[in-house]
């Protein structure tokens, strides 16, 4: 340890002008504690470089509001108590004294200021807030005040019995924010958007901080429950013929197409539209795809026979209608958790695309005439 | 290490059955035999145990015997496989038995394959002339009948005979064609009957009958009337006793010869077939009024001039003339894949495309792959070629 720091106090020494903030931040062997202080939150890189110890620990504590609870709440041998904080004092002298090593000035006479101009020699920061740049300083002065004052805040309320370890969360599944024109009705007055992200925001760190089930219904004033998608499917049961046949229909449209199917089970895969087989009715490989792409996905290939049924639009509007009936036909052989799979895959919703309208002035609905200088 | 075959013939290897992975970089351990395989190669000695399987065609035969008549699907396969293998079916093996037992004193049997388009009638034709010429009959292969009946640019007025129409390219093609298959019989063949070209030119009696086949090769001009005076030869001297042969007649396409065809004279009006010289010889030669051999020939719709697409019956594609004129004949279905034929179908594409030219679709191996292989393509076999060859 000794040999260690020597070999880092000799390094700073000959290179002054090394001014890599990475000396502290990569772990191990710093020679001091060095305290940066942001707006929001603080984080204390604390390297306990013990004397007898082979080990370096570098522990680091989070102290912003929300994780700093969270630390103690799950193992919290980290207790800003007065040994800890002597050992905070000490570390910052032995800092201060090996800065004004590095420095090449009497560590006796080593003043805060001093303390400051070298740090922000070997530091520069561009940043404009002077909270934000890189600080060294006393811990006595009002580090720990806001640390212990929450301390002794907490050790009142375990007196009074009120400090439960309570891990509820308020359930925000299957709800959604208000929206900005629901909060302007709710509050009666317009919003700009900026204070309604601000408003967001501001709840979500609400939602975040500890002891949040407490607020509950005064966040799920703010929320809206969304409508479960799946349960709008309506899945008609099986339908059985003279021989004990499974059987049941399905019909689906898509852009002036039309088709129906009646879906057999127990069958060979065989499949005839409007009378003729398929490959004959189909030519085109990307519409025989199109028809597989539900039984394929399902992986039931050969076990439906298929009567298909389809007129109107052209050949690829045909096979989308088709399969959009082959998957509607499907679902009442298929069990809850299938039929979810397949609406998350996109074979139950029909796809909405339609012809867009030729608007006057341009020659066709996106296509402008020709344009002419003169 | 990869093992890479470039030799002509590929020595037979196996890839196992089923669904057995092989992972790139891994020898492939060379089995005699694989369940699509057979060692027959002669059409004669196949039966059914060979059905479903692929025989190979020697290359030393293949371009004698089919310099004109597959499909050109299949001539880029063969090219790209670097062999010709041809499977082994039902309807070419129903036809081989029925040309072993007929009875060639009688008049010639009429065999017509008909099937959905891309079933493999052509092929199965294919195999029966292999059969043939294995057997030593002369083989009269017509490619493509719809060939003779559109797309000609040049129509002459026949010299022999005046309302009809010469097609000198397509004549002359197809007598160059003739030539290289049946080389061994042109010299034994000698005329019965002089015949008369020119003023000047003529072909005597007892000539062979490749001075005549050369002649209508180098005289363009009157190719058609050299098609139709060895048709002639052919007809009158196939059952003959002495220096008998047999003659087969393979007519792709046969229904082309009863339709209409594209063909315009110069005051625009349509051409009937009768009008052509070639096809008016060879209506001929369908006829059933010679003895010593057989027609076999295949319905197509693919080239056929004004047929719907899903027509694919006899009735509908020759028309009533030419079913008349066909009638009676022996019908021989050729239907689509069977699951043991599409088993070997997939598994032949799979060896080569894995083995040959490594590269594979991996979901292709796979039983789910197989599964969709048969649903795009409903076991129609041309279908299955082109889904295969994009892997």
């Amino acid at each position: 340890m000794q040999m260690q720091r020597l070999l880092l106090s000799t390094y700073f020494l000959f290179s002054p002008e090394r001014r890599t903030a990475n000396m502290a931040a990569s772990g191990g062997r710093t020679v001091g504690s060095f305290l940066w202080k942001c707006g929001n939150c603080c984080f204390n890189f604390n390297t306990v470089s013990s004397n007898l110890t082979r080990q370096v620990l570098s522990r680091q504590l989070c102290v912003s509001a929300v994780l700093h609870r969270k630390n103690l709440a799950a193992a919290g041998p980290e207790k800003f108590s007065e040994e800890f904080i002597k050992k905070q004092v000490e570390e910052f002298n032995i800092g201060k004294r090996h800065l004004a090593n590095m420095m090449g000035e009497d560590p006796e006479t080593f003043t805060q200021g001093d303390i400051n101009r070298s740090i922000a020699y070997l530091f520069p920061s561009g940043l404009f807030d002077k909270k934000a740049k890189p600080l060294m300083k006393h811990p006595d002065e009002d580090t720990f005040t806001k640390a212990l004052a929450v301390e002794k805040h907490q050790d009142r309320l375990r007196g009074k019995d009120l400090f439960t370890q309570d891990a509820k969360q308020i359930s925000l599944v299957g709800s959604r924010w208000l929206l900005k024109e629901e909060l302007e009705e709710l509050l009666v007055e317009t919003i700009s958007e900026h204070d309604y992200a601000r408003f967001i925001q501001l709840m979500e760190r609400l939602l975040s901080l500890p002891y949040c089930s407490v607020e509950e219904d005064f966040v799920q004033r703010y929320r809206r429950q969304l409508e479960i998608q799946s349960s709008k499917q309506q899945v008609q049961p099986l339908q059985y013929d003279q021989h004990g046949v499974a059987y049941s229909t399905g019909d689906g449209r898509r852009k002036t197409a039309t088709g129906t199917v009646l879906l057999r089970d127990s069958g060979s895969g065989s499949i005839s539209i409007n009378g003729t087989n398929y490959v004959h009715y189909f030519p085109v490989l990307q519409d025989r795809e199109q028809l597989m792409f539900p039984l394929h996905f399902m992986g039931v290939l050969g076990r439906f026979d298929m009567q298909c049924s389809v007129s109107g639009g052209g050949h690829s509007s045909q096979a989308g209608a088709l399969r959009l009936a082959i998957s509607r036909a499907m679902l009442s052989f298929l069990s809850e958790g299938q039929v979810e799979t397949m609406r998350q895959a996109g074979l139950l919703t029909p796809d909405p695309r339609i012809k867009e309208r030729k608007k006057p002035g341009q020659e066709g609905a996106r296509r402008k005439f020709t344009w002419k200088k003169r | 290490a990869v093992l890479r075959r470039t030799s002509q013939v590929r020595p037979l290897h196996g890839s196992g059955c089923g669904q057995q992975q092989e992972a790139i970089g891994m020898e492939t351990r060379p089995e005699t035999f694989s369940i699509f395989r057979t060692q027959e190669n002669d059409p004669a000695c196949q039966s059914e145990q060979h059905l479903g399987q692929y025989y190979t065609v020697p290359p030393s035969h293949f371009h004698t015997v089919f310099p004109h008549g597959l499909p050109p699907r299949y001539q880029q396969q063969v090219k790209t496989f670097n062999e010709g293998c041809v499977m082994v079916r039902q309807p070419a093996l129903e036809l081989i038995s029925h040309l072993k037992r007929a009875d060639y004193s009688k008049p010639t049997l009429r065999y017509l394959l008909y099937g959905v388009k891309g079933s493999g009638k052509t092929m199965s034709l294919c195999h029966t002339v292999h059969y043939c010429s294995t057997q030593g009959w002369l083989v009269l292969h017509i490619p493509d009948a719809h060939l003779w009946v559109k797309n000609c640019k040049e129509l002459l007025p026949s010299s022999y005979h005046a309302s009809r129409f010469d097609q000198p390219i397509q004549a002359s093609n197809w007598l160059r064609n003739f030539r290289t298959t049946n080389e061994h019989f042109l010299s034994k063949i000698k005329l019965r009957q002089r015949y008369v070209w020119t003023k000047r030119e003529s072909t005597e009696e007892g000539r062979p009958l490749g001075e005549l086949v050369d002649m209508g090769v180098s005289r363009v001009k009157s190719s058609s009337d050299v098609v139709g005076a060895v048709l002639k030869e052919l007809r009158l001297q196939a059952g003959g006793t002495e220096g008998g042969f047999r003659l087969a007649v393979a007519v792709d396409g046969v229904n082309g010869l009863w339709g209409r065809t594209t063909l315009k004279k110069e005051d625009k009006s349509p051409v009937a077939p009768e009008e052509l010289t070639l096809v008016h010889n060879l209506r001929k030669m369908i006829n059933n009024d010679w003895c010593g051999g057989a027609v076999i020939a295949t319905l197509s719709q693919t080239g056929s001039l004004y047929a719907p697409s899903s027509a694919y019956l006899p009735q509908e594609l020759l028309g009533e003339e030419g079913f008349d004129s066909m009638d009676p004949f022996v019908p021989v279905p050729v239907s689509l894949y069977s699951e043991k034929e599409f088993e070997s179908c997939y598994l032949y594409y799979l060896d080569h495309i894995h083995f040959h030219h490594w590269l594979q679709h991996p979901h292709s191996q796979t039983e789910e792959g197989k599964k969709e292989l048969i649903f795009l393509s409903n076991r129609n076999p041309s279908v299955l070629e082109r889904l295969c060859a994009f892997l």
